[in-house]
């Protein structure tokens, strides 16, 4: 039973990680249609800097903060040099511009920083909080972290007139146009918001898997299996998936097919709830007119 | 013109030097899949992110039939293309149901697992786990004064020119009608009384069969399967073949294919050191010089050109 508590909890740590990448990879989507493949990469880049930072010698919140301040504009920055040129392209031409996108981001850090895998610091003490046994306080403090920003995002989209003008320009961009908002400003926010959360999941879960060039394509597929699970439409969905997904990776890796075949999990899950809930568990039904 | 390019390229391998001969050979067995890839794509409007893995089993089963049931070469390569149809087609069953963006996930999964399903240890057997299978090189058939390398060459052009043939023969049919039809308007199709789930699940088989035949050419030209060179990656290299190549375009599975076999050794030979970031610029260049792809751009020329000597007489 101790046993089984624990891979549950752990699962949860890591499906906290999974739940802000799935949440970075709605936003785009509710922005602008479009699956970000890159957002992987994007985070990736994101905890090399905050890395140089702190080898730098700067402390830890202090590297944390400027590198979600500058993935934040990394993030706008790419949506309006590399993606608003093919706007107007069919949408597989953007694909494979994302693609391309990855590919670049994922080389240049081989390049600078080389491909031997690092060790990232946790900013949480080394012992576990609370004389639990079950969980690490780096567990906990992902998870603590994950919640914040998922409270933050939910009070900018709920609360403010700018999180009420970026929902207006994605669901419908003619007429947010006609009262003034500016969709095109609204779409570079909605890549520099998303790319500060995939920035904070990184460095989450850097000192779990480690530093290197390809850390992420696992952890992004699984945050894919989240935001099909939770239903793409929805943040709240994709969060609670993301939590989902962790659990049954461990339990499934520690009971089921051991941990070789933990990656066919996510493959499971996705064409599971595909061929029975289409749109997710939370997804509203796309309906289409004639 | 289709005459004398297939001329042209008989001619080549007897002037090239042996390496040049194989990365022909591939380039041909790369187009194979990308015309698969494009018949599901760019046809039927369905984004597929895990051809790689119908590639991989293609590959496989050629290799699995030569390494433990000595199977002459040439027999791998129909079998991997059946096998491959049915493979397709089951996935297909459950994914004809889903909006292409989630396909393109379903697919991107399967890519991504592939991998690790072929290590897994209860296959190994079969595949021979991390290590992979090595096979022969295959001889020209007595009689022929070809070279091995030369005789592969032929191989995969003698499959490619019938795969193409059997693709153009398909898409101008009324089955090719139904196929793009369900791309431009599902709803008018089915109203038209097109069966849309049968032939969407049909297109994937059969573009899965083009893709297996591809990969059990590929094992046979470089001798060798292992998971590993079947990574994600090779999917995505494939849809990025398809688009730069140009969609709905037969022509652009050549072009395509030219592209995924050299842009990487061009990129290599101006940055040793981060290779692929500068394959990453050409993609997006291209993308943005030619956002239809290239075939979309030279038939764009050729209209053009074409117009211009039309013109009227002032």
């Amino acid at each position: 039973m101790d046993a089984f508590l624990h891979q549950v909890l752990s699962g949860l740590a890591t499906g906290g990680i999974y739940a802000s990448l799935a949440l970075a990879l709605v936003m785009i989507y509710q922005a602008t249609h479009l699956i970000s493949f890159a957002q992987g990469e994007m985070a990736m880049f994101s905890t090399y800097l905050a890395w140089s930072m702190i080898n730098a010698g700067l402390p830890y919140w202090a590297a944390f903060i400027f590198t979600v301040a500058i993935s934040f504009a990394a993030g706008a920055l790419i949506e309006r040099v590399i993606i608003r040129p093919v706007e107007k392209a069919p949408v597989l031409t953007v694909v494979i511009v994302i693609i391309g996108l990855l590919i670049m981001l994922n080389s240049l850090a081989g390049w600078i920083y080389g491909y031997t895998v690092q060790p990232f610091p946790s900013p949480f003490p080394a012992q576990p909080l609370l004389a639990n046994t079950y969980l690490s306080s780096h567990e906990l403090g992902a998870i603590g972290v994950t919640l914040v920003v998922l409270a933050l995002v939910y009070a900018f989209f709920r609360f403010t007139p700018l999180g009420l003008a970026m929902r207006a320009a994605a669901q419908n961009p003619e007429s947010s146009r006609l009262v003034g908002i500016r969709v095109g400003s609204m779409l570079a926010l909605g890549w520099g918001l998303a790319a500060a959360i995939g920035a904070v999941a990184g460095m989450m879960v850097a000192p779990i898997v480690y530093l290197d060039p390809n850390m992420m394509s696992g952890i992004l597929l699984y945050a894919f299996a989240a935001a099909v699970l939770g239903g793409i439409s929805n943040p709240w969905g994709a969060v609670l998936g993301g939590f989902l997904v962790g659990v049954l990776e461990n339990l499934a890796g520690a009971y089921v097919v051991g941990t070789e075949l933990k990656l066919s999990v996510a493959l499971a899950i996705i064409v599971g709830v595909l061929v029975i809930k289409p749109n997710g568990l939370f997804g509203k039904p796309l309906v289409s007119r004639v | 013109m289709i005459a004398l390019f297939l001329v042209m390229l008989c001619a080549l391998p007897f002037f090239l030097p042996g390496y040049r001969v194989f990365q022909l050979t591939l380039t041909i067995i790369y187009a194979i899949a990308l015309l698969g890839l494009n018949l599901l794509t760019g046809f039927n409007g369905q984004i597929s992110l895990g051809h790689g893995a119908f590639y991989a089993i293609g590959a496989y089963v050629a290799a699995i039939l030569m390494d433990r049931f000595g199977a002459p070469y040439w027999l791998t390569i129909p079998v991997a293309g059946f096998v491959c149809l049915g493979a397709g087609f089951l996935f297909g069953l459950p994914a004809l149901r889903l909006e292409p963006l989630y396909l393109a996930l379903a697919t991107f999964a399967l890519g991504v697992a592939l991998p690790q399903i072929l290590k897994y240890k209860h296959l190994e057997h079969w595949t021979g786990g991390v290590q992979g299978i090595v096979i022969n090189k295959p001889d020209p058939p007595p009689g022929l004064p070809l070279s091995q390398d030369q005789w592969l060459y032929f191989l995969a052009l003698m499959v490619a020119v019938l795969m193409f043939g059997l693709a153009r023969n398909l898409l101008r049919g009324r089955v090719g009608r139904a196929i793009v039809a369900i791309r431009d308007h599902p709803i008018a199709a089915e109203t038209m009384g097109i069966n849309t789930a049968l032939y969407k699940s049909l297109t994937f088989g059969v573009s899965a069969m083009y893709t297996g035949v591809a990969g059990a050419l590929g094992a046979i030209a470089v001798q060798f399967v292992a998971p590993d060179s079947f990574s994600v990656f090779l999917s995505i290299t494939f849809l990025v073949g398809v688009v730069i190549g140009g969609l709905a375009s037969i022509s652009g599975a050549l072009y395509g294919a030219l592209f995924i076999q050299f842009i990487p050794n061009i990129a290599d030979q101006i940055s040793k050191s981060a290779p692929w970031a500068v394959y990453g610029l050409f993609l997006i260049g291209f993308m943005y010089l030619m956002p239809w792809g290239i075939a979309g751009s030279v038939r764009r020329g050729w209209a053009g050109v074409l117009s211009h000597f039309k013109r009227p007489p002032a």
